[in-house]
């Protein structure tokens, strides 16, 4: 048995009970009583300035009535009817930046209503019991091709079916659910939710899912293209940006995306390797769930190196807390600069920032701290175009998600435009749902 | 689905909500909303006689008890019938009408003791095409000191006599409004029937004073230092308007009247209840003006999924299903007995049950020195105290002895039989069982 001590990237830093603890869910789901008196927190706002706040336009005061008034079926009903993957996005929103963040009780208060707990107990009231609370329509002799089954293809291929097009999903990975099921940090999806989720999702019918089978290796889109009505293209994001300094390419360093993959598929968390002290670089949610997740496998140091200030990291604040309550130290205005040495008594040098002329410049001032292990969690990119036009290094879509190539829709992080989370994608893949199938029935 | 469209007196209306006669119905442009947000029906604002418009006060309207929160519990108001004129109503009235043919719209009217008057109004009511008229007997202040409103409806020679006059004076259902303020609610109801009614609704509100300034000395709403009683409505008036539904619904002279029910209807359970209490359609005001005409959309789901876990198809399947179940005291089973039960795991130990049953009940809750509490069977009578204020629901149950065991508290065997009051020992005038 090893102890977060022990040098260098080593398994077994805790035992199995501390680590089942330490990956537990996040946020417990609240008890019907708890349910209820969160629910009547909520004032029923005219216009509510949570449901704008929501990518998904869910009717949040009218989900949170039904569940005050013992109707938690109809609540997810209200809150499926806009975003189908409501029960991850109950789980993984940062919601502290949308609905919440926009609660008139967090401006009279400075506490929001609980909408993403709330919206958790309703989704999974009627997600447990099995209901599907849609039918699909009449079918139209339509078929789409959806690539990719994250949450961009995943909530498109719903509305499709539902609208009675039949849909075929394919990934090139082996589990559909895209980062729900590879990336979202284990504590927030935990007892394989991402899976039961997309087995409720499909249980409408009309959605056929083909995994292994990759655009650009098996399928091609001008074959998709001419064998199906439309195509939708949700692939994400699947590149990960490199890091360009001085030792780049040794051994202690590797993606945070990979390690937050094994941690999401493994079934013995005390098996991963993790560093002694780990440094992890970057500012957004990668990062900080690659933090949080070393130092609760054990890692004695953990540190989180971004090179802008705090107000601009993408990681809510509260995900920042989330880190540093944790125990993970959060050092800002520091860019990496040279790696020192390998293995266990490697080293990092970082350079101290700052904005002169508008422009972000090192200092000139180093530190050097002790890192076994490097995540780099610095962006990541879009890995294929299939001959579509860019933007900003993401496929350029207008309207509810149209690409160049008329027939070809695209939504979810692989568009440009948009936050790149979970609720956005469903958003983008529902829009485009509504395009395709106007487009489709155009005339008929 | 359940299918919630409701047929009352041959009114179609795709659901049973509709809004009751008041300030959300008080125009074209309130109407015309709530029936876009989902309403069923609409009782229009009362409407008074042709001639100058009634005049309402310039100051507050409201006065309003409030929960923890300010979650509004109750709400009085000294507000009179339609301040606009009769002929903008009337128009408005049609026009709605023809615009939204699957929505019931009845029109509230209060003129004076006249006969003379209501055959005036009526045929130009007639004229607008609504469904059907409410007399307003109940408004509470201002109207009745002029004769009108609550002035009639406690009187119930007055509530035969215009009814009459309206069923000769007009050809569609005629809906009597009753007013709460009054001792026993069968006899106006009764006397709307001999004259003639298609239905009774109730109830109006209840006359109220909702509190005092302690630093002006004046009750509110307060019109410069001045306050008057006004009508209480919202939440608070449930109680008292389902049990007046009740007792309509159960008086063999009145058993059949078609009721609307009105009072405090805030959700979908409280509609239920007024539906099982024998009501054909429930009618909302509070609720609207407290939340906006939105909530009749968790008004529909959730009386929809309720009635789809009943499988229950129309709201005839359980319009007065709890009727037969509520009796007169002298009928409840004295044979029944049962005890209160404490979930020691459930309890937090806050002896709140403790408090209730030693200060004020039958001493029948035992506290030990590490504060768990458990219930004397020999002591409890079985009130229902404790369980009412606990915090936690379902610690406190109340289990039934099972017939043949024996009660700890009377060291009598508990009987399988029912018996009542009727036959009881102790009842001086207690007849025989046959
Ligand atoms: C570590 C991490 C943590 C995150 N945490 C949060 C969070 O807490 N909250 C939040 O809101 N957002 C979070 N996000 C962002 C969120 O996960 C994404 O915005 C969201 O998953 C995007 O959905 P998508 O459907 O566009 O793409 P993805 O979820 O990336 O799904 C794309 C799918 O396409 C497949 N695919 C890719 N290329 C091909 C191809 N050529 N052929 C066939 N299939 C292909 C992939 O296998 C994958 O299944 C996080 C992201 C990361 C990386
Ligand atoms: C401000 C206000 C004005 C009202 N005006 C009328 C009226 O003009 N005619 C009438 O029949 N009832 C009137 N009512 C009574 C309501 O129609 C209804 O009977 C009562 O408010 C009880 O229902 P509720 O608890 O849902 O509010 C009024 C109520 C309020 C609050
Ligand atoms: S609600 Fe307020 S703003 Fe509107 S009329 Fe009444 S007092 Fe005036």
């Amino acid at each position: 048995m090893n102890s977060p001590h022990t040098p260098g990237i080593v398994a077994n830093r805790l035992d199995a009970e501390t680590l089942a603890q330490n990956f537990a869910d996040l946020h417990a789901p609240l008890t019907t009583h708890e349910a209820a008196v969160a629910a009547d927190r909520c004032y029923f706002c005219h216009d509510a300035p949570c449901i704008t706040a929501c990518p998904t336009d869910i009717d949040i005061p009218l989900f949170i009535r039904q569940i005050s008034t013992g109707t938690p079926e109809a609540a997810a009903k209200t809150i499926f009817e806009q975003n189908i993957l409501g029960g991850m996005c109950a789980r993984v929103c940062p919601t502290e930046d949308l609905c919440e963040q926009a609660c008139v009780r967090e401006l009279a208060e400075g506490k929001p209503v609980e909408i993403g707990r709330l919206q958790r107990y309703a989704t999974d009231t009627l997600i447990n019991k099995g209901g599907m609370p849609f039918a699909r329509a009449a079918p139209t002799g339509k078929t789409v091709a959806v690539v990719g089954a994250g949450p961009a293809g995943l909530s498109c291929a719903h509305r499709l079916s539902m609208l009675g097009h039949d849909v075929t999903i394919f990934d090139s990975n082996q589990k559909p659910g895209g980062l729900n099921e590879y990336g979202i940090a284990a504590y927030k999806s935990t007892d394989d939710f991402a899976a039961k989720e997309i087995a409720w999702l499909c249980s409408i019918g009309g959605i056929t899912i083909e995994t292994g089978k990759a655009l650009g290796a098996e399928l091609s889109l001008d074959g998709l293209a001419d064998a199906y009505d439309a195509v939708f293209l949700g692939v994400g994001l699947g590149g990960v940006n490199a890091l360009s300094v001085e030792g780049a390419e040794k051994a202690v360093v590797a993606d945070a995306v990979s390690l937050i993959k094994e941690l999401r598929q493994t079934d013995d968390l005390a098996s991963l390797p993790v560093g002694r002290n780990v440094l992890v670089i970057g500012g957004g949610m990668t990062a900080v769930d690659a933090a949080v997740q070393s130092k609760l496998l054990g890692a004695e140091t953990v540190t989180i190196a971004y090179r802008r200030g705090r107000e601009a990291m993408s990681a809510s604040r509260y995900e920042q807390d989330l880190a540093a309550t944790n125990g993970v130290k959060l050092m800002f205005n520091v860019m990496p600069k040279a790696i020192h040495g390998n293995g266990a008594t490697a080293e990092i040098e970082l350079e101290y920032t700052a904005t002169k002329d508008g422009k972000l410049q090192g200092t000139g001032e180093t530190v050097r701290l002790p890192a076994d292990q490097i995540f780099r969690a610095i962006g990541q990119s879009l890995t294929m175009d299939a001959g579509l036009s860019l933007e900003g290094g993401k496929i350029a879509v207008t309207g509810a998600g149209r690409t160049s190539r008329s027939g070809v829709w695209a939504g979810g992080d692989c568009a440009a435009g948009g936050d790149d989370l979970t609720v956005t994608a469903v958003a983008e893949g529902r829009d485009a749902a509504m395009d395709i199938h106007a487009t489709l029935m155009e005339g008929a | 689905m359940a299918d919630l469209t409701t047929e009352f007196l041959g009114i179609k209306s795709p659901n049973p909500f509709w809004l009751a006669s008041a300030p959300p119905t008080d125009k074209e442009y309130n109407v015309r909303r709530a029936f876009e947000a989902g309403w069923g029906g609409v009782v229009w604002k009362t409407l008074g006689e042709d001639g100058p418009p009634v005049v309402n006060v310039n100051g507050p309207r409201y006065g309003v008890v409030y929960g923890a929160d300010r979650r509004v519990l109750g709400i009085n108001n000294i507000e009179l019938i339609t301040d606009r004129d009769l002929y903008t109503n009337l128009e408005e009235i049609k026009r709605v009408k023809a615009d939204y043919p699957d929505r019931a719209v009845i029109v509230s009217i209060m003129v004076p003791c006249e006969e003379q008057a209501w055959k005036t109004i009526l045929p130009l009511v007639e004229d607008t095409g609504a469904d059907g008229i409410e007399l307003n007997f109940g408004c509470p202040h201002g109207m009745s000191e002029r004769g009108m409103g609550a002035a009639v409806g406690q009187v119930p020679e007055y509530i035969e006599m215009v009814t009459k006059w309206c069923k000769q004076y007009y050809s569609k259902p005629v809906i009597v409004k009753l007013t709460p303020n009054i001792t026993d609610i069968r006899k106006p109801a009764a006397a709307a029937m001999r004259g003639g009614a298609d239905a009774v609704s109730l109830i109006n509100t209840l006359n109220s004073i909702t509190s005092v300034n302690l630093d002006t000395m004046s009750p509110e709403p307060s019109i410069d230092g001045k306050g008057t009683h006004g009508g209480y409505c919202g939440p608070a008036v449930k109680p008292i308007a389902m049990s007046m539904v009740s007792e309509i619904a159960r008086n063999p002279e009145t058993h059949g009247l078609p009721i609307s029910g009105i009072g405090g209807i805030t959700t979908w359970r409280d509609a239920a209840e007024y539906i099982t209490l024998g009501c054909g359609n429930v009618q909302v005001c509070t609720a609207a003006m407290t939340y906006g005409f939105k909530v009749v959309q968790e008004m529909i789901s959730g009386l929809s999924q309720w009635m789809d876990e009943k499988g229950y198809t129309s709201i005839q399947d359980f319009k007065g299903a709890a009727v037969p179940n509520t009796t007169d005291w002298q009928y409840l089973n004295l044979n029944y007995v049962a005890k209160a039960k404490i979930d020691q795991d459930a309890c937090i130990s806050c002896g709140r049950c403790y408090a209730a049953c030693e200060d004020t009940s039958h001493q029948a809750i035992a506290m030990s020195p590490d504060r768990k509490f458990s219930v004397i069977d020999e002591e409890c009578v079985a009130c229902n105290l404790c369980v009412d204020v606990c915090p936690v629901e379902n610690c406190i149950s109340m289990v039934a002895l099972k017939p043949g065991t024996v009660d700890p508290r009377t060291g009598k065997v508990v009987e399988a039989e029912y018996a009542n009051w009727t036959t009881h020992p102790n009842n001086p005038a207690a007849s025989a069982a046959e």
